[in-house]
């Protein structure tokens, strides 16, 4: 848990830098994205789309020594750029925490401002959808 | 002798930095930079004039019309009905009986299809529309089409964006009975023959409806030339308020044509065993309409009048040409629509880059756009593409705007090529 809020104060701090000038904050997150790393070309299926997103956002997770990794990509730069920030702080943590993380720096970097309301109801779309791989995993562990 | 000919050359041409003083809208800073507006296919902005009047009519002379015996409803009566003509005078149609205020474009083309369409279009009829219609000049036909067993057939059309002349010259029969096209394309900037269709048309006896929600503004629209059965437009593509459209239509159809909504206004005697329907144009106009944003519209016409529409169309197509002159040069560029005859508007795709991308990043500059299908999905189908960028420009857009959206064009641009 505290790792995650370590992470989340990171970015929170690296977004403080950027101040409030749009265009830097925009292709900032745009870069992010394409630091991620390449998503497998099998993956990008029907099954593996977050519903209730405007641009498309493939992911896939595994179990790896009891953490979560997500792997995700999408068909836009921003939404590539913004499941960055998620999986930064999100991805190889127990499941536990994930279900439990409270995302504050969501708010705290203003991104609501950057990416519209719209957008935004994709990024709580994304959100749940880790937390319900979250969830499963759990139960699998508790079974 | 050179002073003159300057002084005689400005005169021809639009003053832009005067135009803009009567935009307040355009005065801002967004997201820290001065707003540049190239969303105006979508909707123009407003003159002041439009404003003032809007204000005006709710501070001075608020009133229902065509009832009160009152100052007041006389009032708004006599610039309701102003306004009306004044469209009459815009379109040139023969007379402002033949003017019907809708919300829209398209609810214009809906009222079309709902009582002309319902009445006159039989099983096995055939409607014909193009490959770039707006989604509001396919749906309605689809539905009327499925209601009354009738046909629909589409237009092709070239890469370019240009319409196939010949295919439609094919497709036109005696079963044809009534063909509905856009005069100006919204996505590609496409400007159509209509003229030449619409005669076409006529020697099979089919009727014509020209969505002209993209053209009004632009180009002289003159229904009597063209001789055009029905036009749509819309008040807010052309500087007025949203929710006031037009439709145009000829006499003799307007008069057979059944009513479209049923209520006040649009009747004559109501009685329980039967109800006698009001002459054109009220027959199509039940209930209380949009009277204050008709009225405002009025001074959106008059600063159509003032700037000149063809100084207006010459302002714009030196910018287009600006525009696509210097885009072409980046790297990545894909213009969508390239055809001879355009309004000004710029269509592309940036390569390796979806619309909404370059859309947000745009806008993070301060430059507004349109991205995505602008509501013609099969057209996008049709190219094989999800959507594009636009960027469409009128009278208060100037030279250095585009040079700003060059630049950040070219920095998005080199992200991915
Ligand atoms: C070509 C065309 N037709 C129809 C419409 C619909 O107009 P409105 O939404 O004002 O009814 C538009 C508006 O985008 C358009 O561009």
């Amino acid at each position: 848990m505290e790792d995650i809020n370590a992470i989340q104060d990171e970015i929170i701090g690296e977004f403080e830098i950027l101040g409030d000038d749009k265009e830097s904050t925009i292709y900032y997150i745009m870069e992010l994205g394409d630091q991620l790393p390449d998503f497998p070309e099998t993956e990008r299926k029907e099954d593996n789309i977050i519903k209730g997103c405007q641009s498309k956002v493939w992911l896939i997770t595994n179990l790896q020594d009891g953490k979560i990794q997500f792997l995700a990509d999408s068909n836009t730069a921003i939404t590539k750029g913004l499941i960055s920030l998620l999986i930064r702080v999100l991805s190889g943590r127990k499941a536990k925490d994930i279900m439990n993380a409270d995302l504050y720096f969501i708010e705290k970097i203003g991104m609501g401002n950057i990416i519209g309301s719209q957008r935004s109801n994709g990024l709580a779309a994304m959100i749940k959808q880790m937390k319900m791989f979250a969830l499963a995993y759990q139960s699998k562990i508790d079974a | 002798m050179s002073d003159l000919v300057e002084v005689i050359d400005s005169r021809k041409k639009i003053d832009v930095n005067k135009i803009r003083e009567d935009f307040p809208v355009l005065h801002q800073e967004v997201n820290g930079k001065p707003l540049a507006y190239f969303d105006n296919a979508a909707t123009t902005q407003k003159p002041l004039q439009v404003i003032d009047a809007l204000q005006a009519y709710y501070e001075k002379d608020n009133s229902n019309i065509h009832r009160g015996a009152h100052t007041l409803a006389s009032r708004a009566t006599a610039h309701f009905e102003s306004t009306r003509n004044h469209i009459r005078e815009f379109i040139n149609a023969p007379s402002s009986e033949e003017v019907i205020f809708t919300k829209g474009t398209t609810e214009s083309i809906n009222l079309v299809a709902n009582t002309y369409g319902r009445k006159f279009i039989q099983e096995g009829d055939e409607i014909i529309i193009s490959t770039m219609e707006h989604h509001s000049n396919i749906v309605p036909w689809q539905m009327l089409c499925e209601n009354n067993n009738a046909i629909l057939k589409v237009i092709p059309i070239f890469k370019n964006g240009e319409l196939d002349f010949e295919a439609y010259k094919k497709l036109l029969s005696p079963k044809t009975k009534l063909v509905a096209v856009v005069h100006a394309s919204n996505a590609l900037g496409t400007v159509n023959p209509i003229k030449d269709m619409i005669q076409l048309a006529h020697e099979y006896g089919a009727k014509f409806l020209v969505d002209g929600a993209q053209s009004t503004a632009h180009l002289p629209v003159d229904v009597q030339e063209l001789d055009c059965d029905f036009l749509a437009f819309s008040a807010h593509k052309l500087y007025g308020p949203t929710g006031v459209g037009v439709l145009y239509g000829k006499r003799e159809l307007l008069e057979k044509m059944p009513p479209y909504q049923g209520g006040g206004e649009m009747i004559k005697e109501v009685r329980f065993e039967n109800t006698t329907y009001n002459d054109i144009p009220y027959k199509f106009e039940a209930g209380t309409p949009n009277i204050a944003d008709v009225i405002a519209f009025d001074q959106a016409l008059t600063f159509i009048k003032d700037c000149g529409k063809d100084k207006i169309h010459a302002h714009e197509s030196q910018l287009l040409a600006y525009a696509f002159d210097k885009c072409a040069t980046i790297k990545g560029f894909e213009p969508i629509g390239t055809a001879d005859e355009k309004v000004s508007v710029m269509s592309f795709n940036i390569k390796n880059t979806h619309p909404f991308d370059v859309g947000i990043m745009l806008d993070a500059s301060g430059i507004a756009v349109r991205t995505g299908h602008h509501c013609t999905q099969p057209l996008m189908d049709w190219y094989g593409i999800e959507g594009t960028v636009r960027a469409s420009f009128a009278v208060y857009n100037t030279v250095e705007e585009i040079d700003r959206l060059y630049n950040s064009l070219v920095r998005i641009a080199k992200r991915k090529n």
